[in-house]
């Protein structure tokens, strides 16, 4: 483990935030999670824990390692080259990062969108929603069906699309390839939905259904969302961290961070003062 | 003391002087880049017209269907030449076209490491290398191990100059797939060869068939390796161990001779080498293409949405 010389490790912790790791109320858990790019870090032992069936929100100015960090609970640094991972990330007691375990079965517990929408180019709206599953080995038509129009109704995409299925996903509109996204994540029957700013290419309207549809989820899914906007974070969570230069700044529930900071640093950025 | 204010207009003045002339600059570069069009396309546009002024003549249902008669008669075909030339391409591109694809995938997916750019500089080399090696190559290893020339030799030799394309523009292709597809079937918990196969290369699928086809049309005037292979043949394919024909062996073969009827039917030769050639290349592209799953196909439908 790198040198804890960051502020994150040595602040009064709230309830949640505590270092006893209690996995029965939490459906997953970060501990000491490093990322360095090159020598570089760009997360510095951040330990986060996340309740079942809530949202928590990830806020910062740019650059400060949130996205970086929410890649960490996917393993998606494994693509990407001269990124180091340590530290632990447990899905319900099982860590991601062992040596033993497949990450490529723990990924099917996590589902992720991504910033911009990424509809697969070349598949229609229902093969987009099918993928996960048919090239995992899924062919029951009868289930893919099923699976594909609850996906929908929970993206709330399903009246715009249920015509036209075979549509191709390039064709919907910005907001709707990004709810096609997350009917696409949800498909694998995921516990956890990783969100990263998943509504910044888009409109106030389709950013609006965007976080209706995380709002319904949550009586779900545990729910880990990364957001430049403040408001969207007040509107959608029940859990805000605020991270800063690769820290863990602040991390409680989302009302008292946002009226009570006990931060100086998350003070001034909820108020607006830099950003 | 010049205020920030002063300072603006006077860069907004250095903008706006020379506007006449960056305009005639502009329509300069305009001529200057059309001529340059018109120019390379004067050679091709009249090597196309030449081969068919002259080949059109030769053709025949005879001519395409028959052996070569006696030399300098001017009868006979060149049926033999037609069908080698299929059996060569066919049986080069079934054995270079997987390798290349699978080698570009390599050297796209798997490509961060020493071996790949290892590769890739050889490949690169490769492709710049002058075919008749290629076909010497095959000719020590292929023909002379077995006593007598073979069309395995010569799709082999064939095979060497069409993977080194297929694998660099196989590469090419897939590298212009953007990432955020790969991040989105890993986080949907596919593993890396069914991102590969599934989602990357039906993105890429487009770029990938134009450098196969690129690959196809090379080798079908290659000459030089078919000469130390296949050598060339009057007859109609008989087995994979004796000599066989091809339309750019003919051709060679034609124009050498001093007869007027030979030269002709060299023509109507090319002719017909020109056409199998656009022929593959747009009844695959066709194929390809207008399937409208294709990467590009939905480039030009988004854009074509998005600017509605």
């Amino acid at each position: 483990m790198t040198a804890m010389t960051t502020k994150s490790t040595n602040m009064e912790a709230p309830p949640e935030f505590s270092s006893t790791i209690d996995t029965s109320k939490y459906k997953m858990i970060a501990e000491n999670v490093t990322v360095s790019y090159g020598g570089i870090d760009a997360v510095k032992n951040v330990t986060m824990k996340f309740k079942e069936k809530s949202v928590t929100a990830l806020i910062g100015p740019s650059g400060c390692g949130k996205t970086t960090f929410l890649r960490c609970l996917n393993r998606m640094h494994d693509m990407t080259k001269n990124a180091k991972v340590t530290g632990k990330v447990m899905i319900d007691d099982i860590d991601l990062y062992s040596k033993e375990i497949d990450p490529i079965y723990h990924r099917r517990k996590v589902g992720m969108v991504f910033q911009k929408p990424n509809p697969f180019p070349t598949m229609s709206v229902y093969d987009n929603v099918t993928a996960g599953l048919r090239l995992n080995g899924v062919r029951d038509k009868k289930i893919l069906d099923e699976i594909v129009e609850d996906s929908l109704k929970m993206a709330y995409l399903w009246d715009e699309v249920k015509n036209d299925l075979k549509k191709s996903a390039i064709e919907l509109s910005g907001g709707q390839q990004q709810r096609l996204c997350i009917a696409r994540a949800l498909a694998i029957q995921p516990e956890v939905l990783l969100m990263d700013e998943p509504a910044s290419a888009l409109d106030p309207i389709a950013t609006q259904k965007i976080e209706e549809t995380i709002i319904e989820l949550k009586n779900d899914y545990t729910i880990i969302i990364v957001t430049h906007n403040m408001q969207q974070a007040i509107r959608v969570s029940d859990y805000t961290g605020f991270m800063y230069l690769g820290d863990l700044i602040e991390f409680r529930e989302t009302k008292k961070l946002f009226t009570d900071p006990k931060d100086e640093l998350t003070a001034k950025y909820v108020q607006g003062h830099f950003g | 003391m010049n205020s920030i204010q002063d300072r603006r207009q006077e860069y907004r003045s250095l903008f706006k002087q020379n506007v006449a002339k960056r305009l005639l600059v502009d329509k300069a570069v305009r001529i200057i880049v059309f001529s340059c069009v018109i120019i390379a396309i004067i050679p091709l546009g009249s090597i196309l017209i030449e081969v068919f002024k002259n080949g059109l003549t030769a053709i025949s249902i005879e001519f395409l269907t028959e052996t070569p008669g006696s030399v300098g008669s001017g009868e006979g075909g060149i049926g033999p030449a037609i069908q080698g030339t299929l059996i060569i391409v066919g049986l080069s591109s079934m054995i270079g076209v997987p390798i290349g694809v699978m080698s570009g995938i390599f050297l796209s997916e798997y490509g961060d490491n020493a071996l790949a750019r290892f590769v890739r500089f050889f490949n690169d080399v490769f492709m710049e290398f002058p075919s008749i090696l290629l076909g010497i190559f095959a000719f020590l290893i292929i023909v002379l191990v077995l006593g007598h020339f073979s069309v395995w030799a010569g799709a082999f030799a064939l095979s060497l100059i069409m993977f080194p394309i297929v694998a660099r523009t196989t590469e090419e292709s897939l590298k212009m797939v953007p990432m955020t597809y790969r991040e989105a079937g890993t986080a949907l918990g596919l593993k890396k060869w069914v991102i590969t196969f599934r989602i990357v290369i039906s993105a890429a699928k487009s770029g990938m068939v134009t450098g196969i086809l690129l690959s196809v049309s090379r080798i079908g005037g290659e000459t030089a390796p078919l000469i130390m292979t296949i050598l060339g043949s009057s007859q109609f394919f008989s087995s994979m161990d004796t000599p066989m024909d091809a339309l750019p062996l003919r051709i060679w073969r034609l124009s050498l001779l001093p007869y007027d009827s030979a030269q002709l039917q060299g023509w109507g030769a090319a002719l017909v080498l020109i056409m199998i050639i656009i022929g593959i290349n747009l009844g695959i592209k066709y194929h390809f293409m207008n399937k409208k799953n294709g990467f590009f196909g939905q480039l030009i439908k988004q854009r074509r949405n998005t600017t509605k």
